[in-house]
């Protein structure tokens, strides 16, 4: 199945927030090898000046990936995810994430390339608090292969 | 001299472009790319089960890019001594990162090289974005990884 070229300009409203959890923070570096006291350690965080623990640089992923999540189930979009290969990803933060943050996401689809049997897809996430504050804007690519690709 | 983890925070008037930050070696193994699915919720198959991944005509069980790009900014996380002074990270994943399979061994599947250098500095934003190579086998496997931090 081609991919939809009518997806590029979709927008995906705010799904389920996302709670931010100690633990997840805790989980989530030891993921990535981080090992900066302020993602374990309350005290830590609170001296850097963080009200809570501080996500790594790329937390950010877990929101932005369930609002994709939309997008690739959508049954108009044509994307088979098992043939999704990850190309660009950026992460720009208006604020750092802390445990206690309510995310939510919007999901702008801001654009669809043909490569072949396949296609370039880029979105990018709004990332904010509940009470509307911008957390972080987040881009991400994927290409998605043809048969043979 | 300062020892490394507790080293001081930098002092952007320190700072000029080609300055190298620090380079280190990061061992990946099977184990760390089920972690890193269970704790990203990024399950997709090619990451854990060689069967499917040859399957779509990949080498075999890939590493998580998102696995890879969170791993190599903690260089620039530990020079910065803050997390939160990461405020743009940026990456294209140009090579897919194989680990072999070397459960029941003390044997890596995978060594990822990285390195940082002072890319650029921004004065008025008192920012350095910090260029990050990082190499798997001698193959670059990230290009255009920037990480802009924040400086006191």
């Amino acid at each position: 199945m081609a991919i939809n070229p009518d997806l590029q300009g979709r927008v995906y409203p705010p799904a389920e927030a996302y709670d931010v959890a100690r633990e997840k923070i805790r989980e989530f570096a030891r993921a990535v090898k981080a090992g900066n006291p302020a993602h374990f350690d309350v005290e830590a965080a609170k001296s850097l000046g963080y009200a809570d623990l501080v996500a790594p640089p790329s937390f950010a992923i877990i929101v932005a990936q369930r609002a994709d999540a939309q997008l690739i189930a959508d049954p108009d979009s044509g994307i088979d995810f098992s043939r999704v290969v990850h190309a660009e990803q950026r992460f720009t933060h208006h604020r750092p994430i802390v445990a206690g943050d309510r995310l939510t996401a919007e999901l702008h689809v801001d654009n669809v390339r043909a490569m072949g049997g396949g296609a370039m897809i880029t979105t990018r996430a709004e990332i904010a608090s509940e009470s509307g504050e911008k957390v972080a804007t987040t881009t991400s690519s994927i290409l998605v292969r043809g048969e043979g690709q | 001299m300062t020892t490394a983890g507790f080293a001081a925070a930098p002092v952007f008037e320190q700072l000029e472009t080609g300055l190298e930050i620090g380079r280190r070696e990061i061992a990946v193994t099977r184990a760390d790319l089920v972690r890193y699915a269970g704790a990203s919720g990024d399950f997709n198959p090619i990451h854990w089960n060689n069967d499917f991944a040859v399957g779509v005509e990949l080498p075999g069980v890939i590493a998580h890019g998102m696995f890879t790009m969170g791993a190599a900014v903690q260089l620039v996380v530990d020079w910065a001594g803050d997390p939160g002074a990461v405020v743009d990270y940026q990456t294209r994943f140009t090579k897919p990162v194989p680990v072999s399979d070397t459960t029941g061994t003390d044997e890596p599947g995978a060594v990822l090289e990285i390195v940082g250098t002072i890319g650029a500095l921004d004065a008025d934003a008192r920012t350095a974005r910090v260029d990050l190579a990082v190499t798997c086998a001698g193959q670059r496997v990230l290009t255009k990884a920037q990480a802009v931090v924040r400086l006191a």
